[in-house]
């Protein structure tokens, strides 16, 4: 067994009627604009040659209109290329005739859709036995490989589910579970997880990756998330309409990229990843006020169980800080709540990034204080949620 | 002056509908076996559902309304008032003409749904044969009834398949229409997903398009349903006994109370069928498993 399962040679799709057109126009390097205008062919995919590797995630990642999701239709034929070859373990999927089609997407390969694609008309055991069912499989057999996929996908129990009555991230682990029953060799993810929200996004990818360790399928995963691709990929290939512009692995991606495209988007991952002061922050347990008392102030402490506490005017503006043990020693010596406030305190902006302000939150004796232009107290950071962001 | 040539469009062609008639009446003589088979065919299949129905006694009818009706709208006020309105139609003296005209409203869905869910679902696959179909449609649903009544009068002569023919080519048309739309809207990602999984044509169609589409489909089913009732009448015209002959009767001689009965019980029949079928479609839905 060759270490490549899928490759692609030259494929190309268009749609249009001047497609030979369009062909020779694209070979000449005309860019898609131009051959809409001159002949109106969109130009889907051009001139893909593609090595995926067997037992790997293989992402292909690209903005919507780049041609990925037509990629993907291609590996298992919903769509049909307009020139080149796509070889499957050596076997030309172009020439497969209708019944060998059929045989071959009942076997070997498998999609998870963005939207899920999942029948509402049937409970989460009906949909994940239905590539079985289709390939003829007797019921009780096909039952069983249904529950083991619903095992493995952690939806043990919402068997007789119906549909509608899931949340998207268990929709999902039914579109992959429905995937994964039929055992196919490889595994195509159209933007699976895009429909889902961040956090239960994590938690599919986390599944997902655990999923593909013990199997060891073959997953091909389209997404338009540089750090999803990042994440779960082992080779990434970035797209732009309908062309291909890397394939490589992130690490070598993220040093190598193969042009300002590439890096722009590896970028853009770097910086949604950057955290500053605003994602940290904390509102501060209480405050006080430069004229109130000292016992006041002890006993703001004293409920809070805090041993500083932040004096502000009327206008929030920060004035200082004001210890326990100031206050305890203020109050013994029966000097004013003015005179022991500590003016001299760490502040910081609301869009410094952590990593500027980690020195400063380390070596401060008590939580930072983040102000506006006007000194306006706007929260404070503690070391507590400094080192726990870095996790 | 004479100015009437303004008002009078100055160009005329001299159409020999005599010529058109002959040659209609000519095809239906030459073919008359053929025609003669349908109508006996239909004739009996009327026959057979009037037979079974003037033999299901009276109460176990208003039991089943009763039921439908209870298991439909989920609630006992719902089967109650059901049967009340058929048992009015039976104190009005209207029982067994109430079956006739059953029997032929009957008749004409089956045979217009035994057509018309296959018109749709072919229609549904082929985006060039629904924009040919389309004007064909529009044409049956929009001509005047009346006009059907002839050529199956002259093709089947007077009676109850003639009156199914008619009731046919008029209700099939929202079938068709809706059983096509109902599969068209399947979430083309449902359908790819069935695809992609190495379903046959036709696994895809029963197995996914069919039920996913069913809800719409029975609206339509309902629809054809309700415009085979709107037949009733007319269709005694050509010879259809029931309910709308004793409207047709009262019409003729004015008699205001009996045209009045006999209507309100066309109305009260309409009402249990459209409330009994949505009823069992919404809870067919509702079930949904495989």
């Amino acid at each position: 067994m060759s270490d490549i399962i899928v490759e692609t040679r030259h494929v190309s799709k268009l749609y249009g009627i001047r497609r030979e057109d369009a062909m020779r126009m694209l070979r000449k390097g005309a860019t898609k604009e131009e051959v809409l205008k001159e002949t109106g062919v969109t130009t889907a995919l051009y001139d893909i040659s593609l090595q995926i590797p067997r037992g790997k995630i293989f992402v292909i990642i690209g903005l919507s209109g780049s041609g990925k999701s037509t990629m993907i239709r291609c590996f298992n034929r919903l769509h049909r290329p307009t020139s080149g070859t796509i070889l499957f373990d050596g076997v030309d999927l172009m020439k497969l005739s209708k019944q060998e089609l059929r045989e071959f997407r009942r076997r070997k390969v498998a999609m998870v859709f963005q939207s899920f694609g999942l029948m509402n008309h049937r409970n989460v055991l009906g949909n994940v036995a239905y590539g079985l069912e289709v390939s003829g499989m007797a019921r009780g057999e096909r039952e069983q490989r249904a529950r083991e996929a619903i095992e493995l996908v952690s939806l043990k129990g919402w068997e007789e589910a119906m549909i509608d009555s899931l949340s998207g991230g268990m929709r999902q682990r039914v579109g992959l579970a429905r995937a994964l029953a039929n055992d196919p060799e490889v595994l195509l993810m159209d933007e699976p997880f895009s429909a889902l929200d961040p956090l239960v996004r994590k938690d599919m990818q986390f599944e997902l990756l655990s999923i593909q360790r013990r199997l060891g399928k073959t997953v091909i995963f389209i997404t338009h998330d540089i750090d999803e691709a990042f994440r779960l990929g082992d080779m990434v290939a970035i797209m732009r309409d309908g062309r291909l512009i890397q394939v490589d692995t992130p690490e070598g991606m993220s040093t190598k990229p193969a042009n300002d495209y590439v890096r722009r988007f590896i970028d853009s991952a770097d910086k949604s990843k950057v955290l500053t002061v605003r994602n940290i922050m904390i509102t501060p347990v209480s405050l006080i006020k430069p004229d109130d008392g000292i016992d006041h102030a002890l006993r703001v402490m004293r409920s809070n169980a805090i041993s500083s506490v932040y004096v502000v005017d009327n206008q929030m503006k920060l004035t200082g800080i004001l210890t326990l043990l100031d206050a305890v020693r203020a109050k013994r010596d029966n000097i004013e709540l003015s005179k022991i406030i500590l003016k001299d305190i760490a502040k910081t902006s609301i869009d410094a990034s952590v990593e500027e302000i980690m020195p400063l939150a380390v070596e401060s004796p008590y939580p930072l204080t983040v102000v506006d232009e006007e000194q306006r107290l706007l929260g404070i950071v503690t070391k507590a949620s400094v080192l726990s962001s870095l996790l | 002056m004479n100015v009437d040539w303004l008002f009078d469009f100055p160009y005329r062609i001299k159409l020999n509908t005599d010529a058109i008639d002959k040659a209609v009446r000519g095809f239906a003589a030459a073919y008359s076996a053929f025609f003669d088979g349908i109508k006996m065919t239909l004739t009996s299949f009327v026959g057979a559902i009037n037979w079974v129905l003037s033999h299901v006694p009276w109460f176990i009818l208003v039991a089943l309304v009763f039921f439908l009706g209870y298991k439909g709208h989920k609630k006992v006020r719902s089967g109650i008032l059901y049967s009340i309105l058929l048992c009015i139609i039976g104190i009005f003296g209207l029982w067994s003409l109430m079956n006739l005209t059953l029997s032929i409203v009957l008749a004409g869905v089956i045979v217009a749904l035994l057509f018309g869910l296959p018109i749709g679902v072919l229609l549904s696959n082929s985006e060039h044969a629904n924009r040919l179909i389309r004007p064909l449609l529009d044409m049956m649903q929009t001509m005047p009834v009346f006009v059907y009544l002839i050529p199956a009068v002259i093709f089947f002569g007077m009676g109850s398949a003639s009156a199914v023919i008619a009731t046919v080519i008029y209700a099939m048309v929202p079938v068709i229409r809706l059983t096509s739309l109902g599969i068209r809207q399947v979430n083309t990602e449902v359908v790819e997903a069935a695809r992609s999984f190495g379903s046959t044509k036709l696994q895809l169609l029963f197995k996914v398009q069919v039920p996913q589409a069913l809800p719409t489909i029975m609206a339509g089913v309902n629809q054809t349903l309700m415009m085979a009732m709107s037949m009733v009448v007319t269709c005694s015209m050509i010879g259809a006994r029931g309910l709308g002959n004793e409207v047709l009767i009262a019409v003729n001689r004015i008699e205001i109370s009996r045209g009045f009965i006999a209507g309100s019980a066309v109305v009260i029949l309409a009402i249990l069928l459209d409330r009994l079928t949505q009823g069992w479609f919404s809870e067919k839905k509702k079930e949904g498993g495989e």
